[in-house]
């Protein structure tokens, strides 16, 4: 016995050396795949498989019990496994008009605030493209430095601004535009402010990232040959800036879409947002197969414009 | 007709940054408000500071993200390289559009929903395996990474189509092995973007308040969790002091890290013109 294990003891190094050189010469052949393997496994495990879960507990029935849904497999009783799928929470999203009026008031408010933060972040990001390269350095980093900073904060800066007692109403009283305080948060007014305020830098950065790679040569060809400005804008820039417009307006749509902190902190119970309405699903009512089934629901409107935004992302990488 | 344009542009701008600046410096006047009511000035003072910092619960909360942060960044970096790499460097390979889509798709991915899936993971992982039996620091971390790590692989996609090919396939025709080009030419090219990875992965991680408040369990709270339970209930004084102390240090932080950049470029746009000039 105690032979064996010295004769261990001492071949433990060249197995280990055995074993590490071996590491590494599937490491030189394959190290391919284990880059590929490693980050696609995490993806498969925590971003695909949780929406096959969540799609799975939205056909379930919803039990008082824990976990509070019945199970989507049963083993019958001659050992067939028989599959129980229930569209109630389906019919039941299509038949409340609450969540009916909560999707297109969701769709609503995102598209409304799509078309403001591009009216806004286009003629910013032109801006920038334009101004020297020093000043145009500092202005990017003023437009990425809120991106950094904390959402909730840049959020709850409003509550302070938009209260009864606060400065926007200050601001209009001394400006003589009312007399007395209006009532702007818990408003869609402010639910508006907040999206654009917090969504519009999404805007910009890919829109100067478009254009600083526009030919500025062709304005001055257009201009040469007789174009008026406005002309050139919508036969020339416009088109050319096409790409950057798309990516920028679903940066900002999708998110928006399903924003839970501005319309909760913001709007209050008066403005509907489906984001909102499925953390309270969930958290308040505790009922899972009607949250996931909110979810599903939320994801389908969205498919449409995410794979866009992909195909878009896409062109733009290729273009590089 | 241009001039009139330039101006313009030139107003639209001021306004803008006007409207992005505005109400962050107001919070940061206002957390030196003696008054308890937020919006009514009532003197100087920095009270608030102090009422911060004896409570214990925003110690716990802080130390609690930060952690969550620093591991969630270094984890994310490393997987969002390697996802970043793979979709840059290695062209077409099995299962390349679905990576590439998984990769992409948590930029856009409405928080509710990340959030809600990756809970139903958890638990039906608990479920079957019996693991993460608590759901907190490690549930956290991981939803954290997944997110992550679509913000880092972006970036790391940019920065290698950027420096181009041609250092690695020189090394390869100089007889280096793919490892060996990996480790010297690639990774130290790729550093810049991958701590640029990491301070963003970080900043998220610190930031996010929907997913972790699906994902997390009881007793586990970060510090956008306690701000929020507080703000919901109206403006409170000392979150506008925390709040202060939280965008400046990430100003200064990004400023020192711009100003660093900065400085790098205008070298090397002088490194170009001496050798041009050689």
């Amino acid at each position: 016995m105690k032979q064996i294990t010295t004769l261990d003891r001492m071949k433990a190094p060249v197995m280990a050396r055995n074993w590490a050189s071996e590491l590494m010469g599937f490491l030189q052949t394959q190290w391919k795949a284990v880059v590929v393997f490693v980050p696609f496994f995490w993806l498969l495990v925590f971003f695909l498989a949780p929406f096959f879960i969540i799609l799975k507990i939205s056909l379930a029935e919803s039990l008082i019990a824990s976990p509070p849904f019945s199970p989507l497999f049963e083993w019958a009783e001659d050992g067939v496994m028989s599959i129980r799928i229930i569209f109630d929470n389906y019919s039941y999203l299509w038949e409340d008009e609450l969540y009916l009026n909560t999707y297109l008031s969701s769709l609503k408010i995102s598209t409304i605030s799509t078309v403001i933060c591009l009216l806004l972040g286009y003629p910013m990001a032109y801006a920038i493209v334009r101004s020297p390269p020093t000043t145009k350095n500092i202005l990017l980093m003023m437009v990425i430095l809120p991106f950094w900073t904390s959402f909730l904060l840049r959020v709850y800066a409003w509550m302070g601004l938009l209260a009864d007692q606060g400065l926007v109403n200050d601001f209009l009283i001394w400006a003589g535009f009312i007399e007395t305080p209006v009532r702007l948060m818990y408003s869609h007014f402010a639910v508006y402010v907040g999206i654009v305020y917090t969504y519009v830098p999404f805007m910009i950065l890919p829109l100067y990232a478009n254009m600083e790679k526009l030919d500025m040569e062709l304005h001055e060809a257009a201009a040469d040959l007789g174009s008026k400005p406005t002309t050139t804008f919508f036969t020339i820039t416009l088109p050319l800036t096409w790409p950057g417009i798309v990516a920028g307006s679903l940066l900002v749509f999708i998110p928006a879409t399903g924003e839970f902190v501005i319309p909760d902190l913001l709007g209050g119970g008066n403005v509907l947002m489906i984001g909102r309405v499925l953390f309270n699903e969930f958290h308040a009512n505790h009922d899972w197969p009607v949250a996931s089934a909110v979810a599903i629901a939320l994801l389908i409107l969205l498919v449409v414009p995410m794979m866009l935004y992909q195909r878009v992302q896409a062109k733009e990488t290729e273009s590089d | 007709m241009q001039k009139k344009r330039s101006t313009f542009l030139f107003s639209i701008l001021c306004f803008g940054m006007a409207f992005l600046y505005i109400p962050m410096l107001l919070l940061i006047v206002y957390s030196f408000n003696y008054s308890k009511i937020v919006p009514v000035w009532g003197g100087f003072s920095t009270r608030w500071y102090g009422k911060l910092f004896e409570s214990e619960e925003v110690w716990n909360a802080l130390t609690l993200s930060i952690k969550i942060a620093v591991v969630n960044a270094t984890f994310a970096t490393i997987l969002g390289s390697l996802a970043g790499l793979a979709l840059v460097r290695f062209g077409r390979f099995k299962g390349r559009t679905l990576f590439g889509g998984m990769i992409s798709a948590p930029l856009v991915m409405p928080e509710v929903i990340t959030g809600l899936s990756l809970l139903m993971l958890f638990i039906t992982l608990k479920e079957f395996l019996g693991w993460p039996d608590k759901r907190g620091f490690t549930t956290i971390t991981i939803a954290h990474i997944t997110f992550s790590m679509a913000y880092v692989a972006v970036i790391i996609q940019s920065r290698l189509t950027g420096m181009g090919i041609s250092l690695e396939e020189a090394a390869q025709d100089l007889g280096a092995r793919p490892l060996r080009v990996l480790g010297d030419i690639t990774l130290p090219l790729l550093a810049p973007g991958m701590m640029a990875g990491w301070l963003l992965a970080f900043t998220l991680s610190l930031d996010d308040l929907v997913i972790s408040s699906f994902v997390t369990g009881p007793g586990a709270n970060t510090l956008p969790m306690l701000i929020y339970s507080r703000v919901r209930l109206g403006l409170r004084p000392d979150i506008n002091a925390l709040a202060t102390i939280i965008i400046v240090t990430v100003a200064v932080g990004v400023l020192i890290s711009g100003w660093i950049m900065l400085r790098q470029q205008k070298q090397k746009q002088r490194d170009m013109q001496m050798a041009s000039a050689d």
